[in-house]
């Protein structure tokens, strides 16, 4: 598709109208002129942030040999991996019993699941604060189980996105295919195996993408769950930001922003930029 | 084979129900259930807090002061949410129309800054908009021209740029949170208007409607569903915001949840923190049952 297309512009193509493409490359340029600024000046050999003052990598290195913030990168991609596995399993399993069965106070169960989505974040992170602490969780055990308790918060607010999409797939399972497996012999959990999770699978992989990204962006919850020595990246990128702006958050940032896009890359190769697009 | 009796097959019901229901009770019913108790609650000591079922806490909330900030965080909430609304349709119309090979990049571009970490976003915004930012050179770029234009047709050139004030005020609370929400908006509306009839579309234009009255008369009320959806996605989110508040607002840019932080960070009042958490949770509630309300009168009617 030309910019300038010789071909005259049918009523419905309103994307080729030219006003609706500047409105379109200006909200483009909106979302993505900060993400990029941001990646540009991490390169930037100066303390202030807004002047280029040339090239460098110092920031990176520094990003880099700077253990505590290493240690909160590496506590967020195991709680992310941890909440991301259990969220799968507890999200499926969810959407498999909406789906398939007929139960007392289903209204009320389903509603309480998917009561995490509505909750605002904020008051989640109060409840846990004050549930983690009426229990007197311990916050100074050995890694990885002083991330327990932020990794429990996570999965809390993670699985009820992956039994919305995983209920969402099922909706289109031929039913008669169950039938058919329990003819031919299969039992509950072949059946399980081999028939309703190759179904499920575009799902799972959407909701194992979405959990993923959902708990390692989340700060306000862990804000509130984590113990003083237990910090994930957005907390302690949070920190950084409150207390001391470096440049070595841009460094840091852009990290984490090359991971996000390498994610997406991932996921796009697995599953074709299509099912991405109709899964959300 | 329709749905299931639970009693029909026990053992497989419990296995795929056991699990989820034993999570949400252990996780997320109980600490509810105690933040819920405790805003029936007084403070009794430096750690220790009495539930004496005082209603104190809610009557504390109603005061001036609070009202105010919760009526302010809706004002601030209606206001990103309609600037999304405005921003964001004509983008869902134009991946909706896109061409097949356009189309899921379109998305994808939207997509992409939603998995970006939402205090990554925030502080590239405040990059963007900080006293040396870009935003503000770029005013000044506009404004020197504008005045370059007035001295070539013999007038009086503008007084000197002064760089304004781009962060910590309201404005930047409500441009930071559209920046963030913004795709919240389009998805819905994308979702929406892609199960369009376009032959209405057509019909209409072909009736002699023009493009901004088909838009209006038919394609708006068409897509009602999804503005409605993406309104809430966009109205609840924002309306419990605090990371975007709490970084680029200043003092008087506080909403609802950063109050509800300091009560249990800073003014540890943990009771008072507990009744502001319900009442927020409660909003939402009542936001969602007008939703579903709305939703159910053309069905009846």
């Amino acid at each position: 598709m030309a910019f300038f297309s010789r071909t005259p512009i049918a009523p419905l193509e309103y994307s080729r109208t030219l006003w609706m493409r500047l409105w379109v490359g200006a909200v483009m340029a909106f979302l993505y002129a900060p993400l990029v600024v941001l990646m540009i000046f991490s390169f930037n050999d100066s303390k202030r942030n807004v002047v280029w003052r040339g090239f460098t990598l110092k920031y990176y290195d520094k990003a880099l040999h700077d253990d505590a913030l290493i240690e909160a990168l590496v506590n967020s991609l195991t709680i992310a991996a941890l909440a991301t596995i259990v969220s799968l399993i507890l999200g499926a399993v969810a959407a498999v019993m909406l789906w398939r069965f007929r139960f007392p106070f289903k209204g009320a169960v389903d509603g309480t699941i998917s009561l995490p989505i509505i909750v605002p974040e904020i008051c989640m992170g109060v409840a846990f604060l004050m549930f983690f602490a009426k229990l007197q969780w311990s916050t100074d055990l050995i890694w990885p189980l002083n991330l327990s308790a932020i990794t429990i918060a996570h999965i809390t607010f993670c699985f009820p996105f992956v039994t919305m999409v995983v209920r969402s797939r099922l909706a289109s399972f031929n039913r008669e295919q169950e039938e058919a497996a329990k003819d031919l012999g299969a039992g509950e959990w072949q059946m399980f195996r081999d028939v309703l999770i190759p179904h499920m699978r575009p799902a799972l992989v959407a909701g194992a993408l979405l959990s993923f990204t959902l708990s390692l962006d989340d700060f306000v919850i862990t804000y509130f769950t984590s113990g003083p020595d237990t910090v994930t990246f957005p907390v302690k990128v949070y920190s950084m930001l409150r207390f001391s702006v470096t440049p070595e958050v841009n460094a840091a940032s852009t990290i984490l922003i090359i991971l996000t896009v390498a994610l997406t890359a991932i996921a796009l190769k697995l599953q074709g930029l299509k099912a991405i697009a109709e899964t959300h | 084979m329709a749905e299931q009796d639970w009693k029909a097959n026990k053992r497989v019901f419990a296995a795929v129900s056991l699990p989820t229901l034993l999570w949400t009770i252990a996780f997320f019913v109980v600490p509810m259930a105690i933040v819920w108790f405790y805003s029936f609650g007084e403070n009794a000591g430096l750690n220790e807090i009495h539930i004496s079922g005082t209603l104190d806490n809610y009557k504390r909330a109603t005061e001036y002061l609070y009202l105010g900030i919760f009526g302010k965080s809706f004002a601030v909430a209606a206001l990103v949410t309609l600037t999304c609304l405005i921003v964001g349709f004509p983008v869902a119309m134009a991946i909706t129309f896109a061409s097949e090979k356009w189309r899921p990049w379109l998305l994808l571009g939207i997509m992409l800054p939603f998995w970006t970490n939402l205090l990554v976003r925030t502080y590239a915004l405040m990059i963007l908009l900080g006293q040396q930012g870009y935003a503000n050179k770029g005013l000044g770029m506009l404004w020197g021209g504008a005045s370059w234009t007035k001295t070539l047709i013999g007038l009086q050139p503008l007084p000197t740029w002064e760089p304004v004030q781009l962060l910590f005020n309201n404005f930047a609370v409500v441009f930071g949170l559209v920046y963030v929400h913004l795709p919240f908006m389009v998805l819905p509306l994308y979702a929406a208007l892609d199960r369009l009839d376009r032959s209405l579309i057509e019909a209409s234009l072909d009736l002699g409607a023009g493009h901004f009255r088909t838009i209006l008369r038919i394609v708006v009320p068409l897509a009602a569903p999804g503005i409605v959806a993406g309104v809430m996605i966009t109205l609840i989110p924002a309306l419990g915001a605090y990371l975007t508040p709490d970084l680029m607002g200043g003092t008087d840019s506080q909403m609802i949840a950063n109050v509800i932080e300091r009560q249990f960070k800073k003014a540890n009042d943990w009771p008072f923190g507990s009744a502001l958490s319900f009442l927020l949770i409660y909003a939402m509630f009542i936001l969602i049952a007008l939703q579903s309300l709305r939703r159910k009168v053309p069905e009846a009617g």
